[in-house]
Parts: structure tokens; C-alpha cells; sequence
């Protein structure tokens, strides 16, 4: 009986939240369809390109795959992306995309370490300047240097963080850098052994950064959260937390060590920057050699932007920077007569379910249905929650799942069936049988449950979506035949009709080859048949000593012998 | 129905019995031979085919379609256009950008084919040839997908193994059912090359499911399998894994029936109402995928382990015993 109400408490439960969503979400009772079946927004990236630069097949299809991880990092499932004639990537996905989201599908998130060696507020139009400054309103993308200007540094540099990198063309080069030009510029890259120049991302400090020391590629894990202070307490503050492998964390400690050097010599270049896709998102002081290489990055992150980042750097840089070229709607490539049939198809094949478990079980046929009822609806309460987008194959994939579900009871009344034949009574064959049930149906189970959890972590696209479903489906299973079928049949053993074996019920321990005891009786629960004593003997067995078996084993053969 | 219930009882007495175990050799030959053919007969047929999602294919986009009178455009048009050319092909269709464009995706198009399906397009939407661009497409399900997909199902197959192992105590167990599993995959995409099917997003996802099916199938009976067999019956080894297969018959047979008769219902509706598409894929593979697993439950995991345990001298030794105590039981020498 609690187990019921607990049934009814997760579904009211799961109700209760998707009618929230309906009500300040703008969520649906109707779950949301995929791109197959509802179509979407179809997204063409085009590769930003130097003249002359093009773009080898194998760069593309690591584009490809690298979005496709960034796209499922996002919870976007059943995204299709493929690429298109020789260079554009074909991103489409069932919705309509958020900035953010086309942000995360086309930034490059190339990240470098690079060490700080001339740092000022840039000196541009600003505030209280009167002068109608040229430049500002039309920026150069590449500013002109005096071309006699000496390009190579006077003595060569011994580390990354030498003065010497900023020769005097660097310079100049750098007087004249205007932070405005890093949004128009298609990409701000200098050669990783080269020093270079740009701003933050707000554009509020102008850097001559030395050449790169630590790369994205050397990136482990990242991950979002929010920056704790020195008691634990969240700041809450977004931030990136960044796990090197071991070649990053041995070059992070020795570039932390060499900054840490100039603490309280060299403010400026005690700083390194992180610069992302040629802009710096952050450029921290040293306060100490980080040997662990686990640093992390605090900027002016949201929650999303974090997150964004954080997925970015886990499945690395993009071999090119990309921009969308169009940004389409699309139309479902299936018609709704397909999804129609699906569900029609569905529909008639439960029926003959339906059918054959009142042939098969009789009265206990209708526990089966109600069962099957309740999974559908936890499953479709779920789907709800969780925001699944199903395609024409998860609909299918479902409707499968609800038949395989039903194995959990067919399981369960088998075994039920076959404690009655021991000749126990009911009430007590319904505990007994549930007791063997339980472990069979958790047993197998747990083998769909590691089918889904694995393919869940590992797999990309279309298949982590299918391990998803059957992780969902196996786990309503295991909660219908608990809270549900197992309660129901309990109270159902308590009444008349079954409790007395009804040739209807199903569950007719006459019918079912049950030995008749002679005493207008069947043998009482207490009173456990010779079969099942000797299993339960046999249970106790495996846990007894060497002694206690060879002594039971003696016993056993003086008895067998008697009896024969 | 009765004589059912009838024969549920007397398969879990013993009264009735069928020798899953005993004519193991049968059974075995018959998997080894199907297996073989599974094998063989697509490769006589010229390997699996592979549709767009895995292959990439030819794309055309219609600009400025002609319109029906409610303002929509009529995606058969375009289906219409390319079966003229090609009837066996299933092209992908959508309208995109609110109706200014439709797009068609077919497999990889020889360049004549290309020209005749652009001018089969233009003339379906009343638009000149040159308002139809053509261009190459690449894989939805890129050897990324593929490649994850493959690295996972090892290590699901490495990790349900042991778990299988431990939770029955014997690792025979996992390796009967891991055989019984490559029985049922190697089958199910069998009979998919043998009917020439494309294999497609949706095939695949039905052949994951089968791969859970199987072995969560061969882990239901196992179960009763090793209840059983704890030491203390009076019958050998093979006889218990025996019984214990024919009292889980009535279960076997009811499961997969019920799991057949929606996969049934929608394979018959995706195959013969709507023809190729994802329904008919997914079904199909599922259809087999259950049979066969069903299948190899019965006839091939538990005489396998059966086979695998009668080769243990503790086993042997024991079974010898009870074959001797009941040929004297049954000869009365003991009374």
C-alpha cells in the first residue's frame, strides 16, 4: 500500500513539475518532436579563410566532429550535422538556436597561455576626447608600421616573458593597435612562437603577450563552477576550472614558477593571459607556482558562458575558425502521416498485447494492462520532464520498450505460478514468487542499465539520444513492477476471486498442476513443501562451513536412503 | 488456452521435457551453419549498403518553388520527380527558409543521373533548370559516431561480462551468453544484408536495442538456471540446466510474444503501408533481433554452459554419482 502511494507521489510529482513548466516555461503536455518529424533551424557554416588558405577534408571532418560533441554537451539531442560541397558544415537542429548556442557551435575556442609582457590601457577615442578620431569610426585591421622599424629582437630571448620579444616594430605596432579592430578582424592569430598583440575581451587593456607556452590541446578535463573563497564559500562567481595532462602540468609549473619570480619585481610581467580565439579573456597575476595543473580561469562569466567554455576546451580547439552563413528554417523531411502511422502501428500491436495476456492470464491479464497503462504514462510524464525531442525512430524505440517492459511481469507471474504448483497458498506464493521475481528482473535489468549508462558516456549523436530512452524505459520498469504490479497483486491476493483460485483468475492452483493435499485443502503457507525446503536448504548450504556440509551431506544420504 | 497452462505444468514437473541440453550438437550445428551464411550470403551480394546518413549522398535545392493554392508546397512533388528517375530511391525532403527553397537529399548520384533529377525537379516545381542547385553532401553519421559507438559497445560487452561473472559466480556463464550475443548480432544484421536493405540511423539504433535484448534474455534464464543448479539435487548438471530452461519455456515463449506483436504490427505497417523509411528499419531489425535472441537463449547459452560446466572433474564426479544412484534406484536394488 505505501508503495503505491509512492507510485502516485513520483507521478503527481512529475506532473506537478511539467505543469510547471507549462505554466512559466512554456513547456507542453505534448512532447517536443525531432528534426525528422518537426523540423528545425538549418545552420551552414562557411570556414573563415585567408586568401589563398583552403581547407583539407580532414580538418573538416574534425570540425564536424568536434561540434557534434559541443552540440550534445549542450543537451541538444538528435542534431544532424554533416559537411556540404567541400567546405561548409551543415548544422541542423530541431528549434530554434539562442545566440549562445551559435556561439557555441562556431567560435574556434583556440586557447593559449601566453605570458604578459607590456600591459596599459589602450589609448583610443575615449571618453572626454573631442577629436574626431578616424580611425575609431572606420578601424584599420592591420595597422601600418614604419616599415624601417628593426622586426628582429636585438638579442635573442631566453624565455618566453624576455623583453627582448617586443622589438621596436612590436612597438609600434602595438602604439598603434586599435582594440576596436579585434572585433572586425576575422581572426587574431600570431604564430605560436611569435609574441602577440591584442586586448581583453572588453577592450579595456592592450597587451604585447609573449609566444605561447601551454596550448588548449594540453587541456585533460574542464569544467564549470563557481569560484570558492579561501573558507569555501562560494563567491559565486563563474569560473573555468581547467585540468592540464601531465606534458601541460609539468610546462604550467615551470611558467607559474618563472612568473611567480617577478611577483615583486615586475608587476606587469608577473601576469599571464589567456587568450581565447586571439583575445585575452583573462590576465591573472602569479601568486604562486601551480604545480598541480589545475588552474582555474575567473573572467566575466555567466553560468552559460562558463559552461560554454568549459565544453569548448573539454573536446578542443576547432582546426578553423568558422562563421554561419545562413541560418534557415526547415521542415520536417518525414510527414505526419509517418508519425500517425507509428503511433496507429503502436496502437493495434498493444491491443494484441492487450489480447493475448487475458488469453495467457486471464483476469490477471487486466493487472498486466493497468501495469503497462501506468509505464506508458511514467514514461510519457518523463519524456516530458526531461525535454526529450523524439524522432520517428524514438517513438518506435518506446513503443517497443512498453512490450519488453511487460517481460518484467510475465517473469513475476511465472514465478508466481510456479510457487502455487509447490502448493503454496496465495498470499504467500505472491511474497515468495516476488522474492525470486525481484532478483531476476534487477539482475537483467542492470544489464540494459549498464547497455544505457555506458553508451550514454561514450557514444555521440544519435546514440547517446537511444541510451538515454532505454535508460529511461529500463528505470520505469524496475519502478512499475515495485510500486505497482507487486502491490496490486498483493491486494489482489487478499480477495475472494483470487484468493480462492477462480478458474478466471489466472492464478487457479488447480489448473495449475498444484498437489492436492486430500484434506479439502491445499497445503497452508506455513507449511512449506518438501521442494522448497530443499532449496532454501540448499541456499543455506552455500554459506555453511566445510564441517557443516560434510555433516549435512551425511545426514542428506542416510534419509535419501530411507525414503527409497 | 488450458492445454497451454496443461503444458506450462508439466514442463515445470518434468512430466514433459524437452532435451535443450541433450541435442545440443543439433542445435549447434544449426547455429554454426546460420551464423556462416549470415556471414557469407551479403557478401555474395555485394556487401551491406549504406544509406546517406553513412555514406553522404547529392543534395539539390529547388529556389522559388511553385506553390499550391493554400500557399504550401507539396513535398510529393519531389519524391514524384526523383522516383521517375530512380523508383527504388527513399530521398530525404524538406522545405527551408519558410518556403523559399525546398530541399531534396538522395544517395550519391552518377553525374547523369544528377542532370536528370535537376530537370525532373524543375519541371515538378515549375522553375528553370539553373533554380536548382546541386551539390555533394557528407555523412549525418560521420565515422565520429561510429567510431564512439564501436568503443563503447566494447567496453559494455568487457564490463557486462564481469558483472555477469560475478553476480553468477562463474565467468562460464558470461561467456555462453557473450557467444549467444555475437549469434544473435551476427544473425540480425545477416538477414538485413540478405534482404539488401539499406542500413540506416534507425536499423542501427534497432540493432543497439538487440544487443541489450539478448543478453538481459539470457540473463532471465541463467537466473533460474543457478537456482537449479545449487549443489544437493539429484540430477546431474545437464539435467538441471534442462529443467530449468523448460520451466522458463512458458516465460520465453510469452515474452516474446508480446515483444513481437508490437514490432510486428509496426514493421507490417512501416513495410507494407509506407514502404522503406525509418519505421520499417527499425522494426525489421528489432523483429529478428527478438526472435533470435529468444532463440539463442534456449538453444544455444544454456547447452553451452552446460557443455562448459560437464567438462569440470567436480561436476563430472558429482554427475556420475547421480547417474548411478538412479540406476539403482530405478533398478530397486536399494529398498
Amino acid at each position: 500500500m505505501n508503495a503505491l502511494i509512492g507510485l502516485g507521489v513520483i507521478a503527481l510529482l512529475l506532473a506537478g513539475a511539467n505543469f510547471a513548466q507549462v505554466l512559466f516555461n512554456g513547456g507542453s503536455w505534448v512532447p517536443k518532436l525531432a528534426l525528422d518529424l518537426e523540423g528545425g533551424t538549418q545552420i551552414i557554416l562557411a570556414p573563415k579563410l585567408e586568401s589563398g588558405e583552403t581547407v583539407t577534408a580532414d580538418q573538416l571532418d574534425q570540425a564536424v566532429a568536434i561540434i557534434r560533441q559541443r552540440i550534445d554537451a549542450s543537451g541538444v539531442s538528435e542534431a544532424e550535422i554533416n559537411t556540404q560541397g567541400s567546405q561548409n558544415i551543415v548544422v541542423s537542429i530541431p528549434g530554434r538556436p539562442d545566440d549562445e548556442t551559435l556561439k557555441r557551435i562556431e567560435s574556434s575556442a583556440k586557447l593559449e597561455f601566453r605570458p604578459v609582457i607590456y600591459a596599459s590601457a589602450p589609448a583610443t577615442s575615449s571618453v572626454g576626447d573631442g577629436t574626431t578620431d578616424g580611425s575609431s569610426a572606420t578601424p584599420t585591421p592591420t595597422p601600418t608600421v614604419d616599415p624601417g622599424l628593426s622586426t628582429t629582437p636585438t638579442a635573442k630571448p631566453t624565455d618566453a616573458s624576455d623583453l627582448n620579444w617586443a622589438t621596436p616594430a612590436l612597438q609600434a605596432e602595438y602604439n598603434d593597435f586599435d582594440c576596436s579592430s579585434l572585433d572586425t578582424l576575422q581572426t587574431n592569430v600570431a604564430p605560436a612562437a611569435e609574441p602577440l598583440i591584442t586586448c581583453n575581451d572588453a577592450g579595456t587593456e592592450k597587451y604585447i603577450l609573449g609566444p605561447v607556452e601551454i596550448s588548449g590541446e594540453q587541456i585533460a578535463d574542464a569544467t564549470s563552477g563557481t569560484v570558492t573563497n579561501s573558507q569555501g564559500v562560494s563567491t559565486g562567481q563563474w569560473a573555468v576550472n581547467i585540468v592540464f595532462d601531465g606534458d601541460g602540468t609539468t610546462k604550467f609549473g615551470e611558467v607559474t614558477k618563472r612568473l611567480f619570480a617577478y611577483l615583486t619585481t615586475d608587476p606587469t610581467r608577473n601576469r599571464f593571459a589567456i587568450v581565447l580565439d586571439g583575445k585575452v579573456i583573462s590576465a591573472p597575476t602569479t601568486q604562486a607556482a601551480i604545480l598541480d595543473g589545475k588552474p582555474q580561469i575567473s573572467g566575466s562569466f555567466t553560468q552559460d558562458s562558463a559552461k560554454t567554455l568549459a565544453d569548448q576546451l573539454k573536446f578542443g580547439a576547432l582546426p578553423l575558425s568558422f562563421e554561419v552563413q545562413s541560418n534557415d528554417t526547415i521542415s520536417a523531411t518525414l510527414g505526419s502521416s509517418q508519425l500517425v502511422s507509428g503511433l496507429l502501428a503502436g496502437l493495434i500491436g498493444l491491443i494484441l498485447v492487450v489480447i493475448y495476456s487475458l488469453l495467457q492470464y486471464r483476469t490477471l491479464g487486466f493487472v498486466t494492462i493497468a501495469s503497462l497503462v501506468v509505464a506508458a504514462a511514467i514514461t510519457y510524464l518523463l519524456v516530458l520532464f526531461m525535454g526529450f525531442r523524439l524522432s520517428l525512430a524514438g517513438v518506435a524505440g518506446l513503443i517497443v520498450a512498453i512490450g519488453i517492459t511487460a517481460d518484467s511481469f510475465i517473469v513475476y507471474f511465472e514465478r508466481i505460478r510456479d510457487e502455487l504448483r509447490d502448493g503454496r497458498g496465495l498470499e504467500s506464493a505472491v511474497e515468495a514468487g516476488w522474492k525470486r521475481a525481484i532478483r531476476t528482473i534487477l539482475a537483467s535489468d542492470a544489464i540494459n542499465f549498464l547497455a544505457a549508462g555506458i553508451l550514454f558516456a561514450l557514444a555521440v549523436g544519435n546514440v547517446k539520444g537511444f541510451a538515454l530512452t532505454l535508460g529511461v524505459t529500463t528505470v520505469v520498469d524496475i519502478i512499475v513492477v515495485a510500486l505497482f504490479t507487486h502491490p496490486i497483486l498483493q491486494l489482489l491476493a487478499r480477495t475472494k476471486f483470487f484468493g480462492e483460485g477462480h478458474p478466471l483468475s489466472g492464478l487457479d492452483a488447480k489448473a495449475l498442476g498444484a498437489v492436492y493435499r486430500g484434506r479439502a485443502q491445499f497445503r497452508a503457507p506455513v507449511n512449506v513443501p518438501a521442494t522448497k525446503q530443499a532449496t532454501s536448504s540448499r541456499e543455506a548450504a552455500k554459506r555453511q562451513t566445510i564441517a557443516e556440509r560434510k555433516a549435512a551431506e551425511a545426514e542428506a544420504a542416510r534419509t535419501k536412503g530411507k525414503d527409497s | 488456452m488450458a492445454s497451454f497452462s496443461q503444458f506450462g505444468n508439466d514442463l515445470y514437473t518434468g512430466k514433459r521435457s524437452i532435451d535443450f541440453v541433450g541435442r545440443r550438437k543439433i542445435w549447434f550445428t544449426i547455429a554454426i551453419v546460420m551464423v556462416a551464411a549470415a556471414i557469407i550470403v551479403p557478401f555474395l551480394r555485394g556487401g551491406f549498403v549504406f544509406g546517406i546518413e553513412f555514406s553522404g549522398g547529392s543534395e539539390f535545392t529547388v529556389s522559388g518553388p511553385a506553390t499550391q493554392a493554400d500557399g504550401t508546397i507539396d513535398q510529393s512533388l519531389a519524391s514524384d520527380a526523383v522516383t521517375s528517375v530512380l523508383p527504388t530511391a527513399t530521398p530525404k525532403i524538406s522545405i527551408v527558409n519558410s518556403g523559399s527553397a525546398v530541399r531534396v537529399q538522395t544517395d550519391l548520384l552518377q553525374n547523369s543521373e544528377l542532370t536528370e533529377i535537376r530537370d525532373a525537379l524543375a519541371k515538378a516545381y515549375d522553375v528553370s533548370a539553373d533554380e536548382v542547385t546541386t551539390s555533394f553532401i557528407g555523412a549525418t553519421w560521420g565515422a565520429d559516431i561510429t567510431r564512439q559507438a564501436l568503443t563503447a559497445l566494447v567496453v559494455f560487452i568487457l564490463l557486462a561480462a564481469i558483472v555477469m561473472a560475478l553476480y553468477f559466480r562463474t565467468w562460464k556463464m558470461s561467456v555462453a551468453a557473450l557467444i549467444a550475443l555475437f549469434h544473435d548480432l551476427v544473425i540480425t544484421a545477416g538477414v538485413y544484408g540478405i534482404l539488401g536493405f539499406e542500413v540506416t540511423p534507425a536499423a542501427v539504433i534497432g540493432f543497439l536495442t538487440i544487443l541489450g535484448y539478448s543478453l538481459y534474455d539470457t540473463v532471465v534464464v541463467f537466473d533460474k538456471i543457478r537456482e537449479n543448479t545449487v549443489e544437493g539435487t539429484s540430477r546431474t548438471f545437464g539435467e538441471s540446466v534442462n529443467l530449468a530452461v523448460n520451466q522458463t519455456l512458458v516465460r520465453s515463449i510469452n515474452t516474446s510474444v508480446v515483444a513481437l506483436l508490437p514490432i510486428g504490427s509496426i514493421l507490417f505497417i512501416g513495410a507494407f503501408v509506407l514502404g522503406a523509411g525509418t519505421l520499417r528499419d527499425i522494426s525489421l531489425a528489432l523483429f529478428i533481433g527478438v526472435l533470435v535472441g529468444t532463440y539463442s537463449t534456449i538453444f544455444i547459452a544454456a547447452p553451452l554452459y552446460a557443455t562448459f560446466r560437464q567438462g569440470e572433474t567436480i561436476v563430472r564426479d558429482s554427475d556420475k554419482k547421480k547417474t548411478a544412484a538412479v540406476t539403482r534406484a530405478t533398478s530397486g536394488a536399494v529398498r
